[in-house]
C-alpha cells in the first residue's frame, strides 16, 4: 500500500458506456483512421481488441491478431481502408485451416473410402444429431448412398430423435434402441454400410462432457470397432461446436481430439448473435478445418464453412 | 488445467515492480491481468470492465494486509466483488396461493430444458408435490417422446396433444392440471432464438394466456460472450423470474453467470450439473465465484488477515494536504496506521521515486523507531505547526529521541518534500488527469 493510494489518489477507470454498442461499420472506421500511417493507433486497436472478444475469439488470440496486424500496417503501409480490410480479414483468415483433400466439404466431391465413414461428435446440446439430418440430407441431393447409425443409445428420445430425420432425409438408419450399447451400433452400422454398398455412414453419439473419462472412454472404444470392419474407419470425426459456447469450446476440442484425433470441426446455432470466434483458435491450435456452419433447425440449414464469410460476419453490425 | 488467478496476480506484481504491494503501478498491471482471468472466464467485455473498475477502485482504497500477499488480497477483493454481483439471497420457486403453480421453462436450443422440466418435478414430487408436465415443444423431432420418457421414469404425467400447437398444448395441460388436482404444471418449451421474433412471440402467447408463477430461463454455464443479448432479449420478451445454470458438472469457468447477473439482474434459482434426473441443485453465488476465479482457499486465507482500514480519517488527510495542513501528527497517525497494516517498506513507498531508489535493501520496521521518538520528542505546538522548528528546537528534539541534529534536520526535510509532493498528486488527481509516470492507467484498460 503506498499512503497516496489511500488517499484517494489512484484515478477512476471510466465506465464504458454501457451494453449498447453495435461494431457496425468497424472496419471503415478502422480503414479511415489508418491511411497513410505507419502505425496503428491505440483507439483502433482498442475497437479491434472489443470486436475480437465479444466475438469469442478468445484473450490469446485477440492479441495475436492485434501483434500480426501492427507487424503488418509497419512494415507495408497500406494505401486504403479497403486494403487493410485485406490485410485484416488475410491475417484471421491464415489462422483457420483449410480442408485437406481426403476430406473434402463439398458433397459431391469424389471420395477415397467406400463407404466414407463419419463418426459425429460433441458435448451435450451442440447439435449433432440435427446436423447428421442436414449432411444425410446435403449428401444424398448430391447423389450418394448414405446411412445413419444411432449410436446415441443414452439420452432419451435420442434414436427417435434420428429417426426423424433419417425419414426427412429419406436415407436408411441403423438402430438397436436406447440402451444398447453404442459400440454395438457402430459396428453394425458399418457393417451394414460395407455390404449394401454405402458412400456415406454418418453415425451419432450420445452427448458427452469432455471431462468425464468414462464416456470418452466409451467413445475411443466406438472409434475402435469402426477401424476392424471398414479399413482406416471413421476417416472423418466431426466435432460439433454450438456457437454461442465460449472459452470451454477449447477445452472440448482438444478432449476429443485427444481421444479420437477429431478431422473437421461443424459449428451450429450461427443463425443467432453468437459469432463462434473461439474456432479461429481451435482451428490454429489443434490445425483442424472448419467445415461446416448450422444456421437454423431445418433440414437445408446447413453451409458449408467459408473463412472469408465467416471473418467478415465477425466485423459485422450486430445486436 | 487451468491457472489460478492469484498466481497469475502474484507474477503480475513481480513483473512490474520486483516486489510486492498494491500501488497504481502494480494495481493497473494487476487489472490487466484480472481483466484477462474474467475474460477467459467467458465474463461478457463489458462487465469484465465494469467489474474490474469496481476493483480497482476497492483495491486503491484499501491497506496491505501483511499476513497475506497482495496478490491474494487482490484476489479476495474480485472474489467479493463478483460474490456482491451473484447476489447472495436464495431464492425459491414462487409458489401459488391457489394450486395449480405454473412453472415455464424457456431458453435457448440444447440447452437443457427438457432435461431440466423432469429434474424439477422430481425435485417437487420429493417435497411431497403433484407435478404435471406439459410437452409444448411441437418442433423439436422427438421432443415430446424424450419429455415421455423422462416422465415415465420420474413416474410424472405428461400432458401432450396431437396438432403442433404450443399455445394449446400449454392451456390445455393447465386445464388438464386443475381437472385432475396436480399442484404444479411445469411446461417445457421448444427451444428458441432470441433474434426469431415469431418463436419469442409464441412463448410469449404461452405466458400470457396461462400466467405462469415462474418464468425460468435456462442457460448453458458455457455460455460465452454472447450470454447478455440472449438474457436480455428473453427477459425482455418474457421477464422471466429465475435463472437456471445447466451442465456445471463440465469444467467450464461459468462466467456468463456474472455477465447474466449483471445484466438482467434476476437471480439464478438452480444449477444442473448432469444428465440424470437427480442432478439439480441449489445456486451458491461464493462457489460459482470461487470457480470463475478458479481458485482454492485464498479467500479464507484473506478474510482472516482482513482489517478494516479508516476511511473516513483518510478523507480527512486528504483534505489536509490539499490546505496545506498536514502536519506531523496526521504523519504519526499515519506511521502508526501502517505499523498496523504493513511495513516499513510501504511507509517508503508513499514517497514517489523512495522505493525505487532504495532497490532491494531490506528496511525492518524498526527504522521507524527514530522517527516516531523523534516526533514523540517534539511539542504539540511543533507537530502541529512544523515550521516552528529551529535549530534549538532541532537540537531538543534530537537530544530527546536520542537521535542527532543531522537525522532530525533530514526528517523535516523529507517531511516537506513529501508534503509537496503530496500536494502536488492532491491537485492532479482533483484536476482529473492520470498520475504523471504510471503507464497503463490513461483512459482505458487495454489488454494489448
Ligand atoms: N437455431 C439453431 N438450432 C440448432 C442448430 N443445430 C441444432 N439446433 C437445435 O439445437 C438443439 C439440440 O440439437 P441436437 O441435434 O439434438 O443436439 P445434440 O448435440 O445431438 O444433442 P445431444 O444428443 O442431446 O447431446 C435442437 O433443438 C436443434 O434443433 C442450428 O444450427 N441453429
Ligand atoms: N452434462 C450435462 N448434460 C446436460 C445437463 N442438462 C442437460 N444436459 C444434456 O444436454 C442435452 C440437451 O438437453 P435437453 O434437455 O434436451 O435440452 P433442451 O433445452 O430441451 O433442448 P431443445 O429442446 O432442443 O432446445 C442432452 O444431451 C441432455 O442430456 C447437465 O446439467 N449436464
Ligand atoms: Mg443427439
Ligand atoms: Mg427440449
Amino acid at each position: 500500500m503506498s499512503l497516496f493510494n489511500k488517499l484517494g489518489f489512484g484515478k477512476k477507470e471510466k465506465l464504458h458506456d454501457g451494453l449498447e454498442k453495435t461494431r457496425s461499420g468497424f472496419l471503415e472506421k478502422m480503414g479511415k483512421a489508418l491511411v497513410g500511417k505507419d502505425k496503428v493507433d491505440d483507439e483502433v486497436l482498442d475497437d479491434l481488441e472489443e470486436v475480437l472478444i465479444t466475438s469469442d475469439v478468445g484473450v490469446k488470440t485477440t492479441l495475436e491478431v492485434i501483434r500480426r496486424i501492427e507487424a503488418r500496417v509497419a512494415k507495408d503501409k497500406y494505401l486504403n481502408s479497403k486494403e487493410l480490410q485485406g490485410i485484416l480479414q488475410e491475417e484471421i483468415a491464415q489462422l483457420l485451416k483449410e480442408n485437406d483433400e481426403e476430406r473434402p466439404a463439398a458433397f459431391d466431391a469424389k471420395l477415397t473410402h467406400k463407404p466414407h465413414i463419419i463418426l459425429v461428435v460433441g458435448v451435450n446440446g451442440v447439435g449433432k444429431t440435427t446436423t447428421i439430418g442436414k449432411l444425410a440430407h446435403l449428401y444424398k441431393l448430391a447423389g450418394k448412398n448414405v446411412m445413419l447409425g444411432a449410436g446415441d443409445t443414452f439420452r432419451a428420445g435420442a434414436v427417435e430423435q434420428l429417426k426423424i430425420w433419417s425419414e426427412r432425409a429419406g436415407v436408411p438408419i441403423i438402430q438397436q434402441g436406447q440402451g444398447a450399447d453404442p459400440a454395438a451400433v457402430a459396428f453394425d452400422t458399418v457393417s451394414s454400410a460395407k455390404s449394401r454398398e454405402a458412400d456415406v455412414v454418418l453415425v451419432d453419439t450420445a452427448g458427452r462432457l469432455h471431462n468425464r473419462k468414462a464416456l470418452m472412454d466409451e467413445l475411443a472404444k466406438i472409434k475402435r470397432v469402426m477401424g476392424k470392419v471398414v479399413d482406416q474407419a471413421p476417416h472423418e470425426v466431426l466435432l460439433v461446436l454450438d456457437a454461442s459456447t465460449g472459452q470451454n469450446a477449447m477445452q472440448q476440442a482438444k478432449a476429443f481430439s485427444e481421444v479420437v484425433d477429431v478431422t473437421g470441426l461443424a459449428l451450429t446455432k450461427l443463425d443467432g448473435t453468437a459469432k463462434g470466434g473461439i474456432v479461429i483458435a481451435i482451428s490454429n491450435e489443434i490445425s483442424v478445418p472448419v467445415k461446416y456452419i448450422g444456421i437454423g433447425e431445418k433440414i437445408e440449414d446447413l453451409h458449408v464453412f467459408d473463412r472469408n464469410s465467416f471473418v467478415e460476419a465477425l466485423f459485422s453490425k450486430n445486436h | 488445467m487451468f491457472e489460478d488467478l492469484s498466481g497469475k496476480l502474484e507474477q503480475a506484481f513481480k513483473s512490474v515492480t520486483g516486489q510486492a504491494r498494491l500501488s497504481d503501478v502494480n494495481v493497473a498491471e494487476t487489472v490487466r491481468e484480472i481483466r484477462r482471468a474474467l475474460l477467459d472466464a467467458d465474463v461478457n467485455y463489458d462487465v469484465a470492465r465494469s467489474i474490474t473498475a469496481a476493483v480497482k477502485e476497492k483495491a486503491l482504497g484499501q491497506g496491505v494486509l501483511a499476513s497475506v500477499t497482495p496478490g491474494q488480497q487482490f484476489t479476495k477483493i474480485v472474489y467479493d466483488e463478483l460474490v456482491s454481483v451473484l447476489g447472495d439471497e436464495k431464492e425459491d420457486i414462487q409458489f401459488a396461493s391457489t394450486p395449480p403453480t405454473v412453472i415455464l421453462i424457456a431458453g435457448l436450443q440444447g440447452s437443457g430444458k427438457t432435461t431440466f422440466t423432469a429434474k424439477l418435478a422430481k425435485f417437487l414430487k420429493s417435497q411431497g408435490r403433484n407435478p404435471l408436465l406439459a410437452a409444448a415443444d411441437v418442433y423439436r423431432p422427438a421432443a415430446v417422446d424424450q419429455l415421455r420418457t423422462l416422465g415415465d421414469s420420474i413416474e410424472v404425467p405428461v400432458y401432450s396433444i396431437k396438432e403442433k400447437d404450443a399455445v394449446r398444448t400449454a392451456k390445455e395441460a393447465l386445464a388438464e392440471a386443475k381437472k385432475n388436482a396436480h399442484d404444479t404444471l411445469i411446461i417445457d418449451t421448444a427451444g428458441r432464438m432470441h433474434v426469431d421474433e415469431v418463436m419469442m412471440s409464441e412463448v410469449a402467447e404461452i405466458k400470457s394466456v396461462v400466467k405462469p408463477n415462474e418464468v425460468l430461463f435456462v442457460v448453458d454455464a458455457m455460455t460465452g460472450q454472447d450470454a447478455v443479448f440472449t438474457a436480455r432479449e428473453f427477459d425482455k420478451q418474457i421477464d422471466f423470474n429465475g435463472v437456471v445454470l445447466t451442465k456445471l458438472d463440465g469444467d467450464t469457468r461459468g462466467g456468463a453467470a456474472i455477465s447474466i447477473k449483471s445484466v438482467v439482474n434476476k437471480p439464478i434459482k438452480f444449477v444442473s450439473t448432469g444428465e440424470g434426473v437427480d442432478s439439480i441443485s441449489a445456486f451458491y453465488p461464493d462457489r460459482m465465484a470461487q470457480r470463475i476465479l478458479g481458485m482454492g482457499d485464498v479467500v479464507s486465507l484473506v478474510e482472516k488477515a482482513q482489517e478494516q482500514y479508516d476511511e473516513v480519517q483518510a478523507r480527512k488527510l486528504q483534505a489536509k494536504i490539499s490546505s496545506n495542513a498536514f502536519n506531523f501528527e496526521d504523519f504519526y497517525g499515519q506511521l502508526q496506521q501502517i505499523k498496523k497494516m504493513g511495513s516499513m517498506r510501504d511507509l517508503i513507498g508513499m514517497i514517489p521515486g523512495m522505493s525505487k531508489q532504495l532497490g532491494d535493501v531490506e528496511i525492518d520496521d524498526d527504522s521507524l523507531k527514530p522517527i516516531e521518538a523523534m516526533i514523540n520528542s517534539m511539542t504539540i505546538q511543533e507537530r502541529r505547526n512544523p515550521q516552528l522548528i529551529n535549530g534549538s528546537r532541532r537540537k531538543r528534539i534530537a537530544t530527546g529521541s536520542g537521535t542527532s541534529v543531522r537525522e532530525v534536520n533530514d526528517l523535516l526535510k523529507q517531511f516537506n518534500q513529501m508534503k509537496k509532493m503530496m500536494k502536488t498528486m492532491t491537485k492532479m488527481n482533483k484536476m482529473g488527469r492520470a498520475m504523471e509516470g504510471l503507464k497503463n492507467l490513461a483512459g482505458r484498460q487495454r489488454l494489448h
